[in-house]
Parts: structure tokens; C-alpha cells; sequence
């Protein structure tokens, strides 16, 4: 069997062929059906607990396209907001982030509080009993806003599956990498916020993919074999596992120290010890089986269709959406246990600089990689397909086969292809 | 060693300001032209290299906010070391840059360990994209046998986000 050539996916477990069309990646009328049939109908993330951790603090932020206001009212509650004011449409909140207690429009200095309502508008005896009404004016609510564990999540639509059941087989992967902290996880300051010129699906693919790390990652390894002691005897070997409504996951063993908990001489006799002392804890806390899984396995999760937990090195989420067919903005957070000791934090830190974000070893090597990816997809008349079939008769997929990818390919096939254009 | 001049807080500088932007425009010129070795040279042993978040305020802290670069001096030495192989996929083949420095200014301190503040306009160019960066370095200055020698360095990156730039796969 050949799949035709209108078809997005080549899917032939006889051949043991998956293969995914190059227009995914390019037509324009693909991300049109993507922003319909998977931004506006999916769970969403949205933002941390702790970055909004007092009352007043809020914090705005782009999600699907639309300018999102999350703020803590006075009553401790968390809530999401369309950043627009419902008078003329300027944003209402233009700060990154800070407290307060109310939000105040420039253009004519409509005032909401941080539940969202109208509390001041210059003029106000001008306006008809109509306009105050039933919240009129009040700020939008998204329609759906919902935390596991302080993750929280909305979604466009006002009915459907709700999170919990949504996250589905992801919460088990979820709740390993939040078991971590003995308080809760907190988002360490700051948010990197970076682009490149790719599909945002390839971020998708990228997050997870274990074929890639020793190729394109060759440079990283180098580095960490200078420093004597920073790496130790433990080969990457896992498995890929489908977690269900194209949530996806790789869990393998890696050799570099992970602050939970598997430490390198590098780190030194201290460190050793306050390892010990946090694998400890966790078998107390969760016995042998589930401490060991927490402590020396790494995991590269993605929820469907675009927040990436990688607890790998240091613990990183990560959020991208599409600008354009051949563009992508991102967002990547630091998480870590509240509880953490400073020397414990710093060794975190120091090793997420040196793999991750914009300056890091590893990530802008990603980022070119699927840039070229993405320029390739321009040689009309080149390879029509992208081959995703690694693994595809194996009946355990290893970390480096690419079981995982075709979890999200399936269910982003399904979704765009359902929903009609 | 030169005579006293006065820097920014009214103290006096154990340099000539022609001495400082000689030093800095040499350095920004062995970036350009790609002399990594020669341009680490420039750094004591022990010295450290940051590049906080964009738009981040000047007492940032690495050991509180997620920076872009926050380089002992080991790793300072295999930032030059990756950067020129062939295996740094993001810089090969390498990029072409060009630095503008300027707006020089002595902070404080003394002849041993002194701040200096510029300002850069840096551009990459690869594969038919030009990225701007710009921004301001904030030094820690020392004299090594009467040169004068980088204790720690800080690149500020001004703009509001680097979606655009992407990644900062070179040292603006």
C-alpha cells in the first residue's frame, strides 16, 4: 500500500512504514486547521502556581494567540483573563508581571479589580443602568481554567473533557517529576523567551527524540568528558511509551548528575551526601521501587499538543506556539523543589545553562537543526515525506526509536483531519 | 601607569579612557575576526562570563534568575573550545559578525579590580539572516603586568526577548 498524495500520514504497520507529509510543515492551510482543531479544542498551559504566588501578583502572557491575563485575586483565587478591555480593546495589563490590586486601562482609565471587575470608568453617571448589568463590562474570563498540582491549564472551549481526564496516562509522568519536592516545585525566576524559523511540530518531535542527542548534541558530551568526574558509568537505555490522547513519553537512564538524585564526583563529597540524603527521603516517602524510578530514570514528556516537561539534567517546561507555517515563539521555565538548598539549586542551574536555552550547549544546535529542517521542506520536488518509522515493529521501543513521535503524530492526524476546515 | 582621570561617580580611574576603549574595541575585534583563543586570553584564569535574561535589571543574579549564560572559568574555556568545531552545529559554518562598541565609561574601584560600562551593537549574519543584538557589557577590570585583563564580564541584552535572535550561539 502507498499513501496517496494528498494524504498528511503514511501509517503501515505491514511495511512497517510511518511516514509524516513534508506539507505538514508548510501549507498554510494546515496551521489554519491546527489553530482550529487542536489550539481551540485542547487543554492548554497557561502558567505555574508559584509564579503567581501571593494575592495581587499577576503576570500576563501570549496563549493560542490570544493576550492572557493570570492573576491571584485578594480571595487567594486563580484566575485567567483575556487581556483586552471590554470598553475599546486596549490591553488592560502591559507589565510582565508585578502586584497590585487593580488594573487600570491608559486609554480611558476603565479600572477592573483582580477578579475581573469593573470598579471605576471616568464619567460613569453618562452610562445607562444597561451597561452595569450583569457584568457587561467586567474583563472576559477564558472560558476553562484548571490546575493539577499547581499546573494550570485552560482551554478556549466552555465544555469538555476536563483536565484531569484530558492529562490521562501524563499524570502518572506528571506526578513523578512533581514528587520530587518535599514542599512543592517552584519556576526559578524568569522566563526564557526565544524563536526560531521551524514548524512549531518539530519542537514537538525534537523535545522527546532520543535519536538525535548523540549526533547532535556531540559537542555537549565533549564538554562534559573535560571535567573529570561530571559524568558517571551509566548508559542511556529506556523505553518510549504512548501515554494516550497523543501524550507521549521517553524514560531512560543517562549518565550526567541530576540534583534528584544521582550525583557525579564532580560535584564533590558534600553534594554527594545531600543526594543521598534527598534519595533517602524519597524511598521513605515512596518506597524503594518508586524512589529509584524518580531518582535515576530521566523522562521527556509531552503533553499534547505543545507543553514539554523534560526532567532530565535539571527540570525544564517549555511552550511553544506557531507565529506562521515556518516560525515559532517559545517559552522555557526552570522548575525546582521550594525546599532545595542554595548549593543544591546552583549545581541545578549550572547544568541547565550548560545544556539548555538560548546560550546553553545543546539547545541552539536544536534550534539550528530544525530551522534546516524547515528550509529543507523548500526543496519542492525533494523528499516528500519525513520517515517517523524507527522502532515501528519493535514491540518495546527503546529511547532512541520514535514510538513516542508517532503517539503525536496520530493523535494531531486525527484531530486536524476530523475537524472540518 | 597613566594619570588619574575621573570616571562616573566623580572617582578617580587608575586608566585613561583611551586605554579602556583600546582594550575593549581590540577585544570586540578578535570576536569579529573570529580569534576565540586570543579573545580568551583577554580573561584572567578564574574570571567568569554572564549573559543574564533579556532586559534584565543590572544587579541580576544567577543564582536566582534563569540567565543565558552564567560561565565559570572551565566552562568560559569550552565555550571557545565548542565554538570552534564543526560539531557546533549553530556556528558552522560560523556566522559573520561585526561589533560596534562605544559610550565608555569608568564605574569604579580601584587599580586593582575596576568597573567599566559599554555600550554594543552586534550583528550576525548566517545563512541569509541578520540578527541585531544590542545592549551593554558591564566589566570587572584588572592590570596584569600592565595590561589590562578581564576579571568578569556581563552582557546585557537590552531588547525585551531575543524571539528574533533565537539563540545567542555567539559571545555579542
Amino acid at each position: 500500500m502507498t499513501a496517496s498524495p494528498s494524504a498528511l500520514l503514511d501509517d503501515d504497520r505491514a511495511r512497517g512504514v510511518f511516514r509524516v507529509a513534508r506539507r505538514a510543515f508548510t501549507d498554510p492551510e494546515i496551521l489554519a486547521r491546527e489553530r482550529l482543531a487542536i489550539f481551540e479544542n485542547c487543554w492548554l498551559y497557561l502558567g505555574h502556581d508559584s509564579e503567581i504566588a501571593k494575592p495581587g501578583d499577576y503576570l500576563t502572557r501570549k496563549v493560542a494567540g490570544r493576550d492572557i491575563l493570570f492573576a491571584r485575586g485578594k480571595d487567594g483565587t486563580a484566575r485567567a483573563f483575556f487581556n483586552t478591555c471590554p470598553h475599546r480593546g486596549a490591553l488592560v495589563c502591559r507589565e510582565g508581571a508585578g502586584n497590585g490590586a487593580m488594573f487600570r486601562c491608559f486609554y480611558h482609565s476603565w479600572a477592573f479589580d483582580l477578579e475581573g471587575r469593573l470598579v471605576n470608568r471616568p464619567g460613569d453617571e453618562g452610562y445607562g443602568e444597561g451597561t452595569r448589568k450583569g457584568g457587561m463590562h467586567d474583563l472576559v474570563r477564558v472560558p476553562r481554567l484548571e490546575q493539577y498540582r499547581g499546573l494550570y491549564f485552560m482551554h478556549l472551549q466552555a465544555a469538555g473533557d476536563d483536565l484531569k481526564t484530558y492529562l490521562g496516562g501524563a499524570l502518572e509522568y506528571i506526578d513523578l517529576v512533581l514528587d520530587q519536592a518535599e514542599t512543592a516545585m517552584e519556576i526559578v525566576g524568569g522566563t526564557q523567551a526565544y524563536g526560531f524559523d521551524a514548524n512549531w511540530k518539530l519542537l514537538c518531535e525534537n523535545s522527546f527524540d532520543g535519536y538525535h542527542g548523540l549526533p547532535t548534541h556531540v559537542s555537549y558530551f565533549d564538554y562534559v568528558k573535560s571535567k573529570p568526574g561530571s559524568l558517571v558509568e551509566v548508559a542511556i537505555k529506556g523505553r518510549a511509551f504512548d501515554l494516550g490522547n497523543g501524550h507521549a513519553v521517553v524514560q531512560y537512564t543517562a549518565p550526567w548528575g541530576r540534583p534528584v538524585a544521582q550525583s557525579v564526583p564532580a560535584w564533590g563529597d558534600a553534594a554527594a551526601r545531600e543526594v543521598a540524603a534527598i534519595k533517602a527521603r524519597l524511598v521513605a516517602r515512596f518506597g524503594a521501587e518508586r524512589a529509584e524510578r524518580m531518582a535515576t530514570t530521566n523522562r521527556n514528556l509531552l503533553i499534547f499538543p505543545n507543553f514539554v516537561i523534560n526532567d532530565i539534567m535539571a527540570v525544564t517546561f517549555r511552550t511553544f506556539y506557531p507565529e506562521a507555517p515556518d516560525k515559532q515563539v517559545v517559552n522555557a521555565w526552570a522548575l525546582a523543589p521550594r525546599e532545595e538548598s542554595p548549593a543544591m539549586r546552583e549545581l541545578r542551574l549550572f547544568n541547565f545553562l550548560e545544556f539548555l536555552g538560548p546560550g546553553g550547549f545543546a539547545t541552539p544546535d536544536d534550534c539550528e537543526a530544525l530551522a534546516l529542517c524547515q528550509r529543507g521542506y523548500g526543496s519542492l520536488g525533494g523528499a516528500g515525506w519525513n520517515d517517523i518509522s524507527k522502532g515501528y515493529l519493535s514491540d518495546e521501543p527503546q529511547v532512541d526509536d520514535e514510538a513516542q513521535m508517532r503517539a503525536f503524530w496520530r493523535e494531531w492526524h486525527r484531530r486536524v483531519t476530523e475537524q472540518p476546515a | 601607569m597613566a594619570s588619574p582621570r575621573h570616571g562616573a561617580a566623580g572617582m578617580s580611574a587608575p586608566v585613561t579612557r583611551s586605554e579602556l576603549e583600546d582594550f575593549l574595541y581590540l577585544e570586540a575585534a578578535l570576536l569579529d575576526n573570529w580569534q576565540l583563543d586570543e579573545w580568551l586570553a583577554l580573561f584572567v584564569d578564574g574570571a567568569r562570563y554572564f549573559i543574564p535574561p533579556a532586559g534584565a535589571d543590572d544587579d541580576a543574579d544567577p543564582a536566582t534568575l534563569l540567565f543565558y549564560v552564567a560561565d565559570d572559568y572551565h566552562r568560559l574555556c569550552e565555550r571557545v573550545k565548542r565554538l570552534k568545531k564543526r560539531t557546533a552545529h549553530a556556528e558552522f559554518p560560523r556566522s559573520r559578525c561585526r561589533r560596534m562598541v562605544s559610550n565608555v565609561r569608568y564605574l569604579a574601584g580601584d587599580a586593582a579590580r575596576f568597573s567599566v560600562t559599554s555600550n554594543f551593537v552586534t550583528w550576525r549574519s548566517k545563512l541569509g539572516v541578520t540578527d541585531t543584538f544590542f545592549g551593554h557589557h558591564v566589566y570587572e577590570l584588572t592590570q596584569v603586568a600592565g595590561q589590562l585583563r578581564i576579571l568578569s564580564k556581563k552582557t546585557f541584552l537590552d531588547q525585551d526577548d531575543i524571539r528574533e535572535q533565537g539563540k545567542v550561539s555567539i559571545i555579542p
